[in-house]
């Protein structure tokens, strides 16, 4: 650097500054080693490299692929044939076991709940809430309330066809418009909600005439929803009987109900996702907290 | 640190400007510092060149106490290094047998009879507050110990430096065979050198995929291209850096890349020992038939008889009589030559020494050197390095086998059931750090009539629920508690679960809360 040829004491070293200073501080000069400069032509040789093996350029009807042909939508690809490697042997168990047999071997339950966790909330989340809590007209999943049956194979039915969605498969029946269509009028059906809160000890109003409402009941409500208001999951009438409700159970939600009707759809899945993910999902809302045996 | 202790270590950095120097330098007092004689002030910006090349450096041959440890430093660091992945410990049949493991695939780290989970991973940061703390004590005690004998860069530069003598030949050969036009001889060395070079790298990546996996096992995938790609690519890539950095780059980490040295410089004080050419002895410099005829003439001279050996057996070429430097990495040999050439002319050693600049002010006045050893920055960090490590002795001493985790479920926080009575659900994981299957009871505490559930666990005990973990895993298990009791609005009862492992033991808890509507 200095230019010494031959042997003998260093010449003293040059401090070059500057010339700047600043309250007593000189600002050095001092010249930065050449392979810094090296390690600069370096990174724009690599950056060539880049422009030469991925996808750099683009063009008039697409862009410059690349030598390795790399693009994001086919590493994803790969990423998920890979996962798929991964997760193989244990589908292949889901695949073979019943939802039973699932939930009385740990590991396969464990497995399962994970799957349906993820599969829950990809699909199900938007109605039935992150945690399957439900919001009102949406079942809550987590209570041991059902309108179509909570045994693993109702609830693997239910999600499979669906209810009123058109699948012939699936859970049909709903509330008539009882006031709308004029089965009920209006002061019938004030006086059979006062007994349909009555049924669940909900307090009613001092006036009211639930005698009168036992018969309205009988005669209009009872073909479904069963002579002491229990409920009938073949037609999904819900028991009246029990601390939940779906809508809510303030007189005038209850009155809106038999006025207009109610008939909540729940979509078919069957075709939309696979058996596998069915079955996990079905394990993991059997495994919510209200799953029937 | 006092205002001269700055100005001193400003003047050492200006000394010595070829090698590279903080761009700013501080003049403490405000005062010009005196510049080297012949030195150029202030040469016009745009006069010099803007790079410069590399000094090829050619280190002579010394030997000497320090040389003896490094020498020692350098085979016990690197037998570490080299031997460590293969010592076995047994764990029984549920753990890996390796004494030193990083096994990232089930986030585990073994340490001979130590296991360390993700979760504890504040064992790290005590272990480098630690590293620290230690690299400041030796820095406050003898200055860039650390730079001079255990950095790998000085360590396997100082490998390849030796590689490089025996290949090509000590300094003056080395130097003479440089200068020759290219001939079979000189290209045979030059291939040897760089093949062991490139031999040792590529055992050096080897060696550190080794604490990855299970050695013996890896080796033989290696062996017979059966080990992942990213095993290779580690290699590939470490033989590259410690091929490049101790063969080609050397002095430049440390002059150019490595933020240390600036560290240091701030680290340091005035009683801080550091490689120190006692020029109260040495200067003026003189050979010594000069010194002889200065003598008769009544004059005086310094012991130095300016051979240069201190400048040929640095490593990194600096002069350490200019005074102590980023470049001087302050390994000492500068020390053993000067004590090998005292010797033959018959004068008593260490005229470079481990000393400071106060000794040799003190020495000038005539004054007993003064060694302060005990200062507050050594005792702060004697003291913060016990601290911290007898905390982390202390909790990995009374550290649990097994733990629990809760969380609450959010959405929804709490359930009706058809009966009235409330349910809250929790996720709750147990840890078994045990190496062998354990069962723990559950009971959640809290509530006095809570039913406790647990999701996939039929079997109870004393009707609480039982949840098997197997050996070294962690269990995530859903818990529903129902009760019947009736609460106000916004009802939220601290709960305790307790798991107590089912074949005896001491039980683990944590708490969380029952909420109400």
């Amino acid at each position: 650097m200095l230019g010494r040829k031959k042997y003998g004491p260093k010449p003293p070293p040059k401090v070059v500054t500057t010339g700047h200073e600043w309250d007593g501080i000189q600002e050095l000069n001092t010249p930065l080693p050449r392979w810094w400069l090296w390690l600069f032509y370096a990174t724009i040789i690599w950056s060539v490299g880049y422009w030469v093996v991925y996808p750099a350029w683009p063009l008039l009807s697409s862009y410059s692929s690349g030598l390795l042909n790399w693009n994001s939508r086919s590493a994803v690809s790969a990423e998920l044939a890979a996962l798929q490697t991964q997760r193989g042997p244990m589908m292949t168990r889901l695949a073979a076991a019943s939802p039973q047999q699932i939930e009385s071997t740990p590991e396969l339950l464990d497995f399962a709940r994970t799957l349906g966790r993820r599969a829950f909330a990809d699909n199900c989340a938007p109605c039935h809430g992150a945690g399957g809590g439900g919001v009102k007209g949406y079942p809550n999943l987590v209570d041991n309330d059902w309108l179509w049956g909570g045994t693993l194979d109702q609830i693997g039915q239910t999600i499979r066809h669906g209810a009123r969605a058109g699948d012939d498969d699936g859970h049909q029946g709903s509330m008539p418009a009882f006031g709308r269509d004029g089965i009920l009028k209006p002061t019938e059906i004030s006086t059979v909600a006062d007994y349909a809160r009555s049924l669940s000890g909900l307090p009613t109003a001092p006036d009211a005439d639930l005698a009168r409402g036992a018969k309205i009941f009988a005669d209009n409500c009872a073909v479904c929803h069963g002579a002491q208001g229990k409920g009938n999951r073949e037609v999904g009438a819900p028991n009246l009987t029990d601390q939940i409700w779906l809508y809510a159970p303030d007189k005038k939600t209850i009155m809106e109900g038999i006025t207009n009707g109610r008939g909540g759809v729940m979509p078919a899945w069957g075709g939309k996702l696979d058996d596998v993910t069915i079955k996990a999902l079905t394990v993991f809302v059997h495994t919510l907290g209200g799953g029937e045996q | 640190m006092d205002p001269g202790g700055d100005n001193a270590l400003a003047m050492q950095a200006a000394r010595s400007p070829q090698l590279g120097q903080p761009a700013l330098v501080a003049l403490s007092d405000g005062a010009r510092t005196p510049l080297p004689a012949g030195a150029t002030e202030t040469d016009p910006p745009d006069d010099g060149p803007l790079y410069v090349a590399r000094q090829k450096i050619y280190p002579q041959r010394v030997s000497g106490t320090f040389r003896r440890v490094k020498w020692l430093v350098l085979f016990i660091t690197l037998g570490i290094y080299y031997l460590l992945p293969f010592v076995r410990w047994d764990r029984g049949p549920n753990a890996p047998s390796q004494a030193v493991l990083i096994d990232f695939p089930s986030r585990r780290f073994y340490f001979f009879f130590i296991e360390i989970w993700p979760q504890e991973v504040y064992y790290i940061t005590g272990l480098l507050i630690l590293a620290s703390m230690a690299l400041f004590l030796m820095n406050t005690i003898a200055g860039r110990v650390w730079c001079g004998y255990l950095c790998p860069q000085t360590v396997w530069t100082d490998l390849f430096q030796a590689i490089e003598r025996w290949t090509e030949g000590d300094r003056r050969e080395h130097l003479q065979r440089d200068r020759q036009p290219w001939s079979v001889d000189r290209l045979a060395r030059a291939a040897t050198k760089h093949f062991l070079w490139l031999m040792i790298a590529w055992w050096t990546g080897g060696a550190w995929v080794l604490y990855f996996a299970d050695a013996p096992t890896l080796v033989r995938d290696l062996a017979t291209f059966q080990a992942p790609l990213i095993a290779y690519v580690f290699i590939a890539l470490l033989t590259f850096t410690t091929y490049s950095l101790a063969g080609w780059m050397r002095e430049q980490v440390c002059v150019y890349m490595c933020p240390w040295p600036r560290i240091q410089a701030a680290l340091t004080d005035e009683y801080a020992l550091n490689v120190t050419y006692r020029y109260d002895r040495g200067e003026p410099r003189a050979s010594l038939k000069k010194a002889a005829a200065l003598h008769d003439r009544g004059l005086a001279a310094g012991e130095c008889i300016d051979c240069l050996q201190c400048v040929h057996v640095c490593p990194t070429g600096v002069d350490i009589r200019e005074g102590s430097s980023l470049g001087c990495i302050q390994c000492g040999l500068c020390i053993d030559a000067c004590d090998a050439v005292m010797k033959k002319i018959g004068r008593s050693a260490r005229l470079i020494a481990y000393d400071t600049d106060v000794n040799i002010k003190r020495r000038q006045e005539g004054q007993t050197p003064l060694f302060r050893l005990v200062r507050t920055r050594t005792v702060l960090y004697t003291v913060i390095i016990a601290l911290v490590g007898a905390v982390m002795i202390y909790t990995l001493a009374t550290r649990r086998n097994d733990g629990i985790s809760i969380i609450h479920d959010r959405n929804p926080l709490f359930v009706r059931l058809t009966d009235g009575a409330l349910r809250n659900a929790f996720a709750v994981r147990i840890l078994n750090k045990t190496l062998e299957p354990q069962s723990f009871v559950l009971k959640v505490a809290g509530l006095a009539d809570a039913g406790v559930d647990v999701i996939g666990s039929a079997t109870r005990s004393g009707g609480d629920p039982v949840i098997e973990v197997g050996p070294d895993q962690s269990r995530e298990v859903r818990v529903l508690v129902t009760t019947h009791q009736r609460f106000g609005p916004g009802a939220s009862v601290p709960l305790t679960f307790i798991i107590a492992p089912e074949k005896g033991g001491t039980a683990a808890s944590a708490g969380d809360h029952f909420l109400g509507p």
